[in-house]
């Protein structure tokens, strides 16, 4: 049984189809990247899968577990994760409070209201290691909103990572990022391989064919065609719908 | 966030000034500061508790005053029923303070921004039409407490001095309360869901849980603010739950700067000192006031408490 299985997934914006009866494995432990063009359809797929948005038919099942109708805060619970792909962060707390309010809300009930909750070094110190994983633990006392665009992408990833997610939906995690930046976060994805299951979005063909265990392609709210990047990279299909514009000749 | 610090401080020195001045008062042989003053504490209950849901929660309630009629009517209708203890005047004024909260704020947080302004004036509104209709609590006349709460069987707060202690108690333990609240790991929820509710949703809270419940607590505590209110002016009508008097209570908070919770205890303070100095300098106060409330907001975002803090 795959860790993920979407059926028959459906989203419409009145006439179109954003996601149009769309199927997808996901195997437990593996990298699986889904690539395409500029309004395939890739965001609102994670929106959907995530429980952000809505969707009109299909089923989600995750571990065995049909998700259709969970909000997004119940599917977090049930090891769901996912990061933006326009940075979403609490801009007034630290770096620091950022990660552990991720800690918290899978770490006993918030509805404490006398101790004072910086003071627990349960939450801080995991939410350190989280921030030491992405590369951003000198930054654990600056507000989040003073971090510059790279390192907030780095604390998005951080943030979702504190949850402890069995499967972590990356919407598009280089989005703007420096090369030292990107370099950075690919190789935390790397050191994520295995022990948490990924569903990556990425425009930069180079990390997602030097990362992915299995790639879909996605057009038009369908997926086209599924494979290791090998076999995507040869696929006639694929290179006709959308490798080819880049390539041209 | 900075002036955690120092806000420890300030505090110790405006309550401190709140606890000499009835000696002042007897010093100035002028027994009506005492009054004044308790009514700047009653309100100073119910701007803080404004701010818990407000500055923290970034829940604009334009329908506080709604809680301060319920605490004021519950000390009305108990006392007319033989029951005079204060304790079970605030127990009650408590109880149907946190069941007004729940329902009309269930309702309330399914909208945001103006919306949720416009509900809950609304629902204030309705609480006071309907005493206006109460026609056997005098209707929109109101009604003449023949007495003032009970303690421990005495009627000791028939004193204004006595009075005045038992509200700045209470002011500093539900000032030391929300300030625990906005520290504790509820009050994180509370302000993330403020700074950004789609985060908090994804990593796996409901807002909503939390949004209300803060409703409520913030509802209880202005309830008990108009159960001192109504024991100081030995008097009820539907006039504390006007909508003018819900709008004083967002001027206080927004004067004393919003989100520092003793920002609203100087603020209620102020706005009020102001309210009573420029009435007599002329009867076009508001005016004046108005002006006041204008300078402070251009001139520094935090209120007052960003005066003392000096330029960013």
């Amino acid at each position: 049984m795959s860790l993920l299985e979407v059926r028959n997934l459906r989203k419409s914006y009145g006439a179109l189809k954003v996601t149009d009866d769309l199927d997808l494995s996901v195997e437990e432990g593996e990298l699986h990247a889904i690539i395409g063009p500029n309004g395939a359809g890739k965001s609102t797929l994670i929106a959907q899968l995530s429980g952000q948005s809505g969707s009109d038919g299909g089923s989600v099942r995750f571990d065995g577990t049909e998700m259709m109708g969970r909000a997004m805060h119940r599917r977090v619970r049930a090891g769901m994760s996912r990061s933006f792909q326009i940075t979403s962060i609490l801009p007034g707390f630290t770096a620091l409070e950022n990660v552990a309010s991720a800690v918290q809300a899978r770490s006993g009930s918030s509805f404490r209201f006398f101790s004072p909750v910086a003071e627990e070094s349960a939450l801080n110190d995991q939410a350190l290691a989280a921030l030491d994983r992405v590369g951003i633990a000198d930054r654990a006392f600056f507000n989040a909103g003073s971090l510059s665009h790279g390192e907030k992408r780095q604390l998005e990833l951080a943030i979702a990572l504190a949850t402890r997610p069995r499967l972590l939906l990356l919407d598009e995690p280089l989005a703007g990022t420096s090369g030292a930046e990107a370099d950075r976060l690919v190789e935390v994805m790397r050191g994520l391989k295995g022990a948490v299951t990924l569903v990556l979005i990425e425009h930069d063909m180079d990390a997602v064919f030097a990362l992915a265990d299995r790639i879909s392609v996605l057009v038009y709210g369908r997926i086209i065609a599924t494979g290791t990047p090998d076999q995507i990279r040869d696929d006639p299909q694929v290179r006709a719908a959308y490798l080819g514009e880049e390539e041209g000749t | 966030m900075r002036l955690i610090p120092n806000r420890a401080w300030a505090a110790t020195i405006l309550f401190t000034a709140f606890a000499v001045l009835p000696f002042l008062a007897v010093a100035l042989d002028d027994s009506y500061l005492v009054v004044i003053a308790s009514r700047i504490l009653c309100y100073a209950i119910a701007a803080l508790a404004l701010d818990l849901i407000l500055g923290y929660g970034g829940m604009v309630s334009f329908g506080h005053a709604a809680y301060l009629g319920i605490g004021a009517y519950a000390v009305a209708i108990l006392s007319r029923a033989g029951i005079t203890d204060l304790g079970l005047h605030m127990l009650a004024a408590i109880a149907a303070a946190a069941v007004f909260a729940l329902v009309t704020g269930a309702i309330s947080l399914r909208t945001r921004g103006i919306y949720f302004i416009m509900i809950t004036l609304a629902f204030a509104q309705m609480a006071y039409f309907f005493f206006v209709s109460l026609s056997a609590y005098g209707g929109d006349d109101g009604v003449t407490l023949n007495a003032r709460s009970t303690l421990f069987g005495q009627t000791i707060l028939e004193d204004d001095t006595a009075l005045y202690y038992t509200v700045l108690v209470l002011l500093i333990g539900l000032y030391l309360l929300a300030v625990a609240i906005t520290r504790s790991r509820f009050g994180r929820v509370l302000t993330g869901a403020r700074e950004n509710p789609v985060r908090m949703q994804a990593i796996g809270f409901s807002p909503f849980r939390y949004q209300l419940t803060a409703f409520i607590i913030s509802g209880c505590m202005t309830a008990i603010a108009g159960v001192m209110l109504a024991n100081q002016t030995s008097y009820v009508s539907p006039a504390f739950m006007n909508w003018h008097r819900s709008g004083e209570l967002v001027v206080m908070v927004v004067f004393g700067g919003i989100g520092n919770l003793l920002g609203a205890v100087a603020g209620a303070t102020i706005a009020l000192l102001l309210e009573e100095w420029l009435a007599v300098l002329t009867e076009h106060w508001p005016l004046l006031f108005g002006l006041i409330l204008v300078l402070v907001v251009l001139y520094s975002r935090d209120g007052l408490s960003g005066l003392f803090r000096g330029r960013r």
